[in-house]
C-alpha cells in the first residue's frame, strides 16, 4: 500500500535536511512546478568549485520536498562538474520508490533547480 | 440496440445505473475502482460505446454533398444528433446548435468571432472568479487585442458570487458581455444564471453561460434561463471526447463572422473572396466528428431516460451525504456552499498534506479523484490555497463510493501521521 510513501521519504518530508536559506549565498536559484504549485529554492556557498554549504527551502508535496532534501545530502561537498553530470535516474534511484509518470516532475524539481543553479555559475568569477 | 438504461422509470438506483458502465467494473491496484472524477470526464455507458461502434461499422461516410446512400445516412444521423441536443436544452431551433470539439472550443469561438467584432476600447467583459481558465484566457487574448477591459466578480466566503459587484459593473461601465459558469467546477456552486441574465440584459449586455458542469447534471433550459450563449462538452455527460456544443441566439449567431474558414462553411468561393453558409454550417468548417455527435446523441437518450430531474435529485442526495460524512474526517477543510445551490462536487484539503499526496494515496486504494488547481488558479488564489483535492459525483456513484473515499482519507492520515 502506498509504496511511494515509504518511511525514508516521509522522514525527509517531516524532517528536511539542510532546510533554510544562506545569507550572501554564492548561488541562489528557485523554480516551481506550476501544475502543482511545488516550489523549491536552493542556496549554495561555493569554494574552489566545490559546494561547501547547501540549503533548500520551499513548499509542496511530500515527493518534491523529500527529494530536494535528499538531494542536498547527496551533493554537499561535491564539485560543480559532478552536479552537471547528475542524472534524473540518479535521483529516482536515491528515492528508491516507484514514481508514477504524473509525479516525476515533483520528484525532479529539486534537481532541476540545482542544475539551473550549477549551469548558471559558468558566468561566476573564478575563486 | 436499446438506448434505455436498465433502471425502470420513476426510480433512481445508482448501483443499478453503474451496471451500464463496463469501465467501472475493474480493480485498480487490487482494489475496486471508485471513480470520483466525473467533473473532469465522465465514464460511458454501453449504449454510447455501442452507438460509436455501430456508426463506424454501418454508417460512416463524409457528410453533405455525398450523393450516395452511406453519406446520406451519415448526414441524417448527424442532423438527428443535433435535434437531440436542441431538445435537451430546449433550444428554439436546432440550427442554432453548433457542434464543436468541446466547451473550450465553443468559448474560443464566441471570443474570437463575437468578441473581435463587438468589443472595442471602453468596453467591458465581466467574468467571475469561479470561471474555468477556458472562460478566462480567450477573453484575456481578445480584450487585449481590442483594447477592452475584463472585470471579475468576486465570491463571498461560502463561494457564492458577489452579485452586488456585478450590479456595480453593470451600472458604472459599458459592459458588452457577462460570462459566467453555471456550476463552478472547483467548488460546485450553482450560480443564479437566470437572475444574472436579467440584470445583464437590463444593462444591455449579453450573457454567455459555461454549462460544462451543469448540462450533464441538471435540467438546463436556455429559454427559461433567457441567456444568449450556452457551451458544454459531450465527454462530461456520458458522451465521447471530441464533441461539444455551442448554442447561441439565432440572430446573434447569424450576425457573427465565421471562426474557422474552410470546407462546409461557405456558400461560394471565388479567387476574390467567399460568402458564408447558413447556420450551423458557417461555424462548422471541415469534416466534423460525426461519430462522436452520434455518440453524444446516444448519451442524451440515456440521460433523458434517467430523467434530468432524477439525476439532479440523486446528486443532491449524494453530495449532502458526502459533506456530512467527510466533515467527520479530522483535519479536513471543505470548500464551497452547503445549501441547495451546491452541485455534486466536493473540494477539500486535509491538514497541510499536499492534494497530490492525498490523490496518490487514494489512488493506491482504488479511489480516483482530482488534485490541483482545477484550471481555476484565480479562484485558488482567492481561497488562499495552492491546490485542493476534489471528488465529483455522477449517476453511477452511490453512498458506497463516498464511504470508500472517507475510509481512504483515514489511510492518508495514518501515513502522514498527526500534525503532518
Amino acid at each position: 500500500m502506498a509504496d511511494l510513501y515509504r518511511e525514508n521519504i516521509l522522514d525527509h518530508y517531516r524532517n528536511p535536511r539542510n532546510y533554510g536559506t544562506i545569507e550572501n549565498a554564492d548561488i541562489s536559484y528557485e523554480d516551481s512546478n506550476p501544475l502543482c504549485g511545488d516550489r523549491v529554492r536552493i542556496d549554495m556557498r561555493i569554494e574552489d568549485g566545490k559546494i561547501v554549504e547547501i540549503k533548500f527551502s520551499g513548499r509542496g508535496c511530500a515527493i518534491s520536498q523529500a527529494s530536494a532534501s535528499m538531494l542536498t545530502e547527496m551533493v554537499e561537498g561535491a564539485d560543480l562538474d559532478e552536479i552537471r553530470e547528475l542524472s534524473a535516474q540518479d535521483i529516482l534511484d536515491e528515492l528508491g520508490v516507484p514514481i508514477s509518470p504524473a509525479r516525476v516532475k515533483c520528484a525532479l524539481l529539486g534537481l532541476k533547480v540545482l542544475k539551473s543553479a550549477a549551469y548558471g555559475i559558468t558566468d561566476w568569477p573564478e575563486h | 440496440m436499446t438506448t434505455q438504461p436498465t433502471t425502470p422509470p420513476g426510480t433512481f438506483d445508482a448501483r443499478q445505473v453503474k451496471q451500464d458502465f463496463p469501465i467501472l467494473h475493474q480493480t485498480i491496484h487490487g482494489k475496486p475502482l471508485t471513480y470520483l472524477d466525473s467533473a473532469a470526464s465522465s465514464q460511458k455507458p454501453s449504449v454510447v460505446i455501442e452507438a460509436l461502434d455501430a456508426y463506424y461499422r454501418a454508417s460512416n461516410a463524409n457528410i453533405h454533398r455525398g450523393v450516395y446512400w452511406l453519406s446520406e445516412r451519415a448526414t441524417a444521423l448527424y442532423d438527428e444528433a443535433r435535434e437531440k441536443v436542441a431538445r435537451f436544452i430546449n433550444a428554439p431551433d436546432a440550427r442554432s446548435c453548433v457542434f464543436v470539439r468541446n466547451a473550450t472550443e465553443a468559448l474560443n469561438l464566441v471570443a474570437y468571432s463575437w468578441g473581435r467584432a463587438n468589443l472595442g476600447p471602453g468596453d467591458t467583459v465581466v467574468l467571475t472568479l469561479l470561471e474555468h481558465h477556458s472562460n478566462i484566457v480567450p477573453w484575456q487574448i481578445i480584450t487585449a487585442e481590442r483594447g477592452a477591459t475584463i472585470r471579475y466578480v468576486d465570491i463571498d466566503d461560502d463561494g457564492r458570487l458577489r452579485l452586488d459587484q456585478l450590479d456595480h459593473y453593470l451600472r458604472t461601465e459599458r459592459v458588452k458581455l457577462v460570462g459566467v459558469t453555471h456550476v463552478a467546477n472547483a467548488l460546485g456552486t450553482i450560480n443564479p444564471v437566470a437572475e444574472i441574465a436579467a440584470s445583464a440584459h437590463a444593462a444591455g449586455a449579453l450573457v454567455l453561460v459555461d454549462g460544462a458542469q451543469s448540462v450533464p447534471h441538471m435540467p438546463v433550459d436556455v429559454q427559461a434561463l433567457d441567456i444568449d450563449f450556452l457551451v458544454f462538452s459531450g465527454h462530461k455527460m456520458l458522451g465521447p471526447m471530441g464533441i461539444g456544443v455551442l448554442w447561441g441566439r439565432r440572430e446573434i449567431l447569424e450576425a457573427m463572422p465565421p471562426f474557422l474558414g474552410g470546407g462546409d462553411m461557405i456558400r461560394e468561393v471565388t479567387t476574390c473572396g467567399s460568402t458564408w453558409a447558413d447556420l450551423p454550417a458557417k461555424f462548422e468548417a471541415g469534416t466534423p466528428s460525426v461519430g462522436d455527435a452520434v455518440g453524444l446523441g446516444a448519451a442524451i437518450d440515456y440521460l433523458t431516460a434517467l430523467g434530468m430531474d432524477a439525476v439532479r435529485a440523486h446528486e443532491r442526495e449524494i453530495v449532502a451525504y458526502a459533506l456530512e460524512r467527510l466533515a467527520q474526517v479530522p483535519g479536513i477543510t471543505l470548500y464551497g456552499p452547503t445549501g441547495e445551490d451546491r452541485a455534486g462536487v466536493v473540494s477539500f484539503t486535509l491538514d497541510d498534506i499536499h492534494p497530490h499526496d492525498i490523490a496518490s494515496i487514494l489512488d493506491s486504494e482504488g479511489v480516483a479523484i482530482r488534485a490541483g488547481h482545477h484550471c481555476a488558479q484565480p479562484l485558488m488564489d482567492r481561497l488562499g490555497v495552492v491546490a485542493t483535492a476534489r471528488a465529483s459525483f455522477y449517476v453511477y456513484n452511490s453512498e458506497e463510493d463516498v464511504d470508500r473515499l472517507a475510509d481512504a482519507l483515514q489511510t492518508v492520515r495514518r501515513i502522514f501521521g498527526p500534525g503532518a
